[in-house]
């Protein structure tokens, strides 16, 4: 015990002296984690609001999201994407809910091309020359939009959060919810089908 | 008026930039050729954007904040 104290300048170190050191390199790692973690907290947010089927859902997910971060911040690699990391666990934590709750009902087959929205908006603004692109979606709300994401089977609105709303390419998405780039694709293209779907049946219970 | 069925396979990874240059050029070359596809790939590219404005809108409650910081481990 009391030897440590008597070491002058220029002597090695003791063990328990190294340990001490090496502990405090530890507490400063663990403290820039944690601060730059919920530097990202507005977009981890962001995310989980739109995988989440309600507010307070999000919220939970966030939490336990980061909760679950500071626990096992040693496996984060420094210089690695911070963001994808949380992200990787938010969407894990989602869908460990998401199986307790309900599965995901399958999507029906969609007969409609990609241009069914839009078909359908410029019937309804009339049509003709003049209805221009911009108008036509103009004709969409802020509700109609959030509504009909939210109507989006989770697999899908997963990647469309990830991919339209938080821009991370396909390779980074892919990561984070542990599918093949492929999937990712193709869970992409079906979401959009299914949103712009959504947002057609709105736009025509409005009229 | 065209057979845009190839187009509309490949407007989604056009409007994401992940077609290859040659898928590219294939793809830019209908566009000019056909004002069909061209009006819905406007079309796709502003509502794209318009979904982003409208779904990004909702800032996280304040009150989250500070339980996150409190999840904080205490210093030693």
């Amino acid at each position: 015990m009391g030897t440590a104290l008597l070491v002058s300048p220029g002597m090695s170190e003791t063990g328990s002296e190294t340990a001490a050191r090496r502990l405090a390199a530890e507490e400063r790692d663990r403290v820039r984690f944690e601060e730059e973690a919920l530097q990202l907290s507005d977009q981890v947010y962001r995310v989980a609001r739109h995988m989440a089927g309600s507010r307070e859902e999000a919220e939970d997910l966030v939490q336990d999201t980061y909760a679950r971060a500071f626990r096992s911040w040693r496996s984060f690699q420094a210089g690695t994407n911070l963001r994808a990391w949380l992200l990787r666990i938010l969407t894990n934590l989602n869908i460990d809910r998401g199986r307790k709750q309900q599965r995901t009902p399958e999507t029906q087959p969609l007969e409609e091309g990609d241009y069914f929205l839009y078909n359908r908006l410029e019937e309804s603004a009339g049509g003709g020359a003049g209805s221009g692109e911009e108008r036509v979606i103009e004709r969409l709300s802020q509700d109609d939009i959030v509504n009909a994401l939210a109507a989006v089977p989770r697999d899908f609105r997963d990647v469309i959060v990830l991919v339209d709303l938080s821009d991370f390419s396909y390779q980074d998405a892919a990561q984070i919810l542990d599918i093949p780039i492929g999937t990712v694709m193709s869970r992409l293209h079906r979401g959009r089908r299914v949103l712009k779907r959504e947002l057609a049946e709105t736009t025509t219970e409005d009229d | 008026m065209c057979d845009c069925d190839g187009c509309e396979q490949m407007m989604q990874p056009y409007l994401d930039h992940a077609l290859t240059e040659e898928q590219r050029i294939e793809a830019e070359a209908h566009l000019d050729a056909c004002s069909y596809c061209r009006k819905r790939y406007r079309f796709e590219e502003n509502l794209r954007v318009y979904v982003r404005q409208a779904a990004v809108d909702e800032p996280m409650p304040p009150e989250l904040k500070e339980r996150l910081a409190a999840l904080r481990t205490p210093l030693l």
